[in-house]
């Protein structure tokens, strides 16, 4: 009904598995969000979750946010930390939104059990059905920066590129949020984030 | 002044914290427990974790009489614990202001229920109110304490998760000291004995009430927003900001902040100004009844859900009959990721031993963690009702199995927390009755679910000072139940629980199992076991899939190989105990 306000916010939806550290991610980013003087709402949805359940948080920001929760085809991006939750919560993506997907699989337990297969393919469908897709290997990176924790704050530096927020100083926010032992890891797992978006698309291959 | 991006619970704490609150308690509970977490982060409040919501309720209504400013937090369902006192402190009123604050559910994101708290406070007849943000949160938090200690009554702060758990930006101020009042000898005001509740109950009635709907009727907590008049929206909570964003300057606002009593002149006035009333809210429809008694048209329910929560999305399909957005769809089969045991779970043993009995027991169990051995494949879990119920749900179950000779042994679960909070009286009642059950106990020695708070048996308090620790199997004994009926063991060590579960198995007594191992993501457990792993030796592997069974998320079977993912395996060696093989080896420190 109200199409103007549609238009002055942004939503985002992340998504992924308890431990993976979306939480950390979002409270960088709305931070960030804050300081550059956007009114901002962010909803997280824990508790049974932590325990290796589905996890979501959304954030909406703009000139003036009402409501914190993101519909289906509501959210203009998509940021998922591993890629069946990507598939999972992909029908929350409006039509012309953006996808940022991590190419890393954690099997959920009835897969574990062999009660139900993990299915195949999920990067190609996705890459074929989402015109403005972004392939990210943030495990690879971390593992090469050698702190596999920092995974999360790769995601972060693409999000940031792909939401045009790199006026912000988000240094400043890796290091309030963040012990010191690891702020240079992080500042480069930022920074290598930074680099993937805008970059050729690529396939699971 | 200073602007700060807060949950609604932080925002809650910082409310108690300005309106010069004294003491806090809680019961930890989704999506309540930060409240009281945030809370004991001011020195100026003395905060702590109570054994349940009825003791925290009344620990808190004991430090309001003798004068202080007193808050009291607890989820939806912990209100149905505390609901003895809070009908009854309703009549009492207060000396310093008693605010209780209800964390509601609606789409049980992790609860049992999503009952509506708003009814509480028209059944108890205290006031309410009820925030959409968090600067509302603060703010409101603040105005119930004024309310409490001018209208002499506890306020109840409804909240639901997404108000709990979203974040907007909410202006600080400075704290305003509130110091513990006087407190006069009142006999007649304290003491609900019949002739003096008689009274309280007419003064109630006749006084206190009339008053706050006067107040309801004038509060800027309850405003009226002009703009469009073709459609009226009365709505509270987070329905409003809901509604803002679908229907914007399109509708007219009824905001009500504060709840009970509802303002009926208000509601009146903005029917008389608007076309068409729609009332928003979720669950219950508390308001809509009430304007519907007024003989008001309005519309509700009859499109709206009763279940689970609302959202601009319901609103646009169900209200607006709007067609669904345009988005993407995937032709897939996606597996469900429900929640499970993590990799190294002390409870896994037990489970693990206990589910071999499975089709010859029933096994009634409880709130917390360990409600998750129900799933495949441990699969241990007949029932679940509430805190305490792993128990005494048990007993009857007991009494219909003599009854139907289904020769099926009972074991009941509890943790740790819920044992304290209300096990012991059902373990009481066991004894006293004759129960010949079987009681596991599962020691993890920390609240676990809802995210690692200290409890009576943990040494610690709230803020983290050494405290008195209160001993499972002392108490036990000192219940009643027989010292050969008793085990402790270490449920990392299949070998003793087995032996455990089969005499409480073959026993035909009551007979208490206490399981004692610290919950694996305990930091300090963390530190202790980083360097602990195990790992499959792929020569030795026969693809048994045993170790499967254990329902482990660090292992998986990808049709080649069985693998142990070693970021998230702690060394706690199930796997390898239950392998036929040999073919698990156990590792100290990191490769």
């Amino acid at each position: 009904m109200r199409e103007e306000g549609d238009m002055m916010t942004t939503s985002i939806l992340l998504v992924g598995v308890g431990g993976q550290g979306t939480i950390l991610v979002s409270k960088i980013l709305s931070q960030g969000l804050v300081k550059k003087g956007y009114d901002v709402k962010m909803s997280e949805i824990h508790g049974m979750s932590q325990r290796g359940g589905s996890v979501t948080t959304q954030i909406k920001f703009g000139e003036k946010v009402y409501s914190p929760s993101i519909g289906k085809g509501e959210a203009d991006i998509l940021v998922a930390f591993e890629k069946l939750e990507a598939a999972r919560y992909i029908e929350h993506l409006k039509k012309g939104g953006k996808l940022i997907v991590n190419d890393t699989e954690i099997y959920p337990l009835p897969v574990l059990t062999g009660a139900a297969k993990y299915p195949g393919g999920i990067i190609e469908l996705l890459l074929n059905t989402v015109e403005n897709t972004t392939v990210i290997k943030a495990g690879e990176i971390a593992e090469e920066l050698g702190e596999p924790r920092c995974q999360n704050i790769v995601i972060l530096g693409s999000m940031v590129k792909a939401l045009g927020l790199e006026d912000i100083d988000w240094i400043e926010l890796i290091k309030e949020n963040l012990p010191e032992r690891v702020h240079q890891v992080n500042i480069k797992a930022f920074e290598k984030g930074l680099e993937v978006v805008g970059m050729p698309l690529t396939s699971e291959a | 002044m200073m602007k700060k991006l807060l949950t609604g619970n932080e925002a809650i704490a910082r409310g108690a914290y300005e309106a010069g609150c004294l003491v806090a308690c809680a019961y930890p509970g989704t999506p309540s427990t930060e409240i009281l977490e945030n809370v004991s982060q001011y020195e100026e409040i003395k905060s702590e974790w109570s054994t349940n919501e009825k003791v925290a309720l009344e620990v808190a209504a004991g430090a309001s009489i003798a004068g202080a400013r007193a808050l009291v937090s607890m989820k939806h369902v912990g209100l149905n614990v505390a609901a003895d006192p809070l009908f009854t402190i309703a009549y009492e009123g207060v000396n310093g202001g008693l605010v209780i604050i209800t964390a509601d559910e609606p789409g049980m994101h992790s609860s049992q229920n999503e009952q509506d708290n708003r009814i509480y406070a028209y059944h108890a007849k205290i006031a309410m109110v009820e925030p959409s943000d968090s600067q509302e949160c603060k703010d409101f938090v603040k105005e119930a304490f004024n309310i409490s200690e001018t209208y002499d009554t506890p306020v109840l702060v409804r909240m639901t998760t997404r108000v709990c758990h979203s974040k907007s930006i909410v202006e600080l101020e400075e704290r305003q000291e509130a110091k513990v009042k006087d407190y006069t000898k009142d006999i007649s005001k304290y003491i609900m004995v019949p002739a003096n509740s008689k009274r309280k109950h007419v003064e109630m009635e006749t006084e206190r009430l009339p008053r706050l709907r006067e107040y309801s009727n004038s509060t800027p907590l309850n405003r009226m927003e002009f703009n469009s008049k073709k459609i009226g929206i009365i709505t509270s909570g987070i329905s409003y900001h809901h509604a803002k964003e679908i229907f914007g300057n399109e509708a007219s606002y009824l905001k009500i902040g504060f709840s009970y009593p509802l303002p009926d002149k208000l509601i009146r006035q903005f029917a008389h100004e608007v076309e068409t009333i729609y009332v928003i809210e979720e669950n219950e429809p508390y308001i809509e009844t009430f304007v519907k008694a007024m003989g008001i048209k309005c519309i509700g329910k009859e499109l709206l859900p009763l279940c689970g929560e609302v959202s601009p999305e319901i609103i646009r399909k169900l209200l607006l009959n709007e067609e669904e957005k345009e988005t993407y769809k995937l032709d897939l089969d996606i597996p469900l990721r429900p929640p499970a045991l993590c990799a190294g779970c002390p409870h896994r043993g037990i489970f693990y031993e206990v589910g071999k009995y499975k089709d010859k027991i029933i096994s009634t169990t409880d709130i917390g963690c360990y409600t998750l051995g129900m799933a495949p494949p441990l699969g241990v879990g007949d029932t679940c009702i509430c805190m305490g119920a792993g128990i005494t749900a048990g007993i009857g179950f007991d009494r219909v199995n003599e009854m139907a000779e289904r020769g099926k042994r009972v074991f009941g679960f509890v943790g740790d927390s819920t044992f304290f909070h209300s096990g012991i009286t059902g373990l009481i009642d066991a004894v006293y009755n004759g129960t010949n059950m079987v009681v596991v106990i599962l020691d993890n020695r920390i609240t676990a679910m809802t995210g690692h708070q200290e409890n009576p048996g943990t040494g610690k308090n709230i803020i983290g000072q050494e405290a008195p620790m209160v001993d499972i199997e002392t108490l036990v004994k000192a219940i009643g139940v027989k010292e050969d009926n008793i085990r402790v063991v270490d449920p990392y060590k299949l070998d003793e629980t087995k032996k455990a579960v089969k005499d409480a198995y073959e026993s035909n007594e009551l007979f208490v199992i206490i399981t004692k191992q610290p919950c694996a993501l305990i930091k300090e457990v963390q530190r202790q076991r980083r360097g602990l792993y195990c790992q499959v030796n792929q020569e030795k592997c026969r693809k048994c899939k045993a170790c499967l069974r254990v329902g482990c998320p660090a292992i998986s079977y990808n049709g080649e190989f069985v693998t142990i993912d070693e970021t998230q395996c702690n060394g706690c060696t199930i796997c390898l105990q239950v392998c036929p093989f040999d073919s698990i080896e156990y590792h100290e420190g990191r490769r």
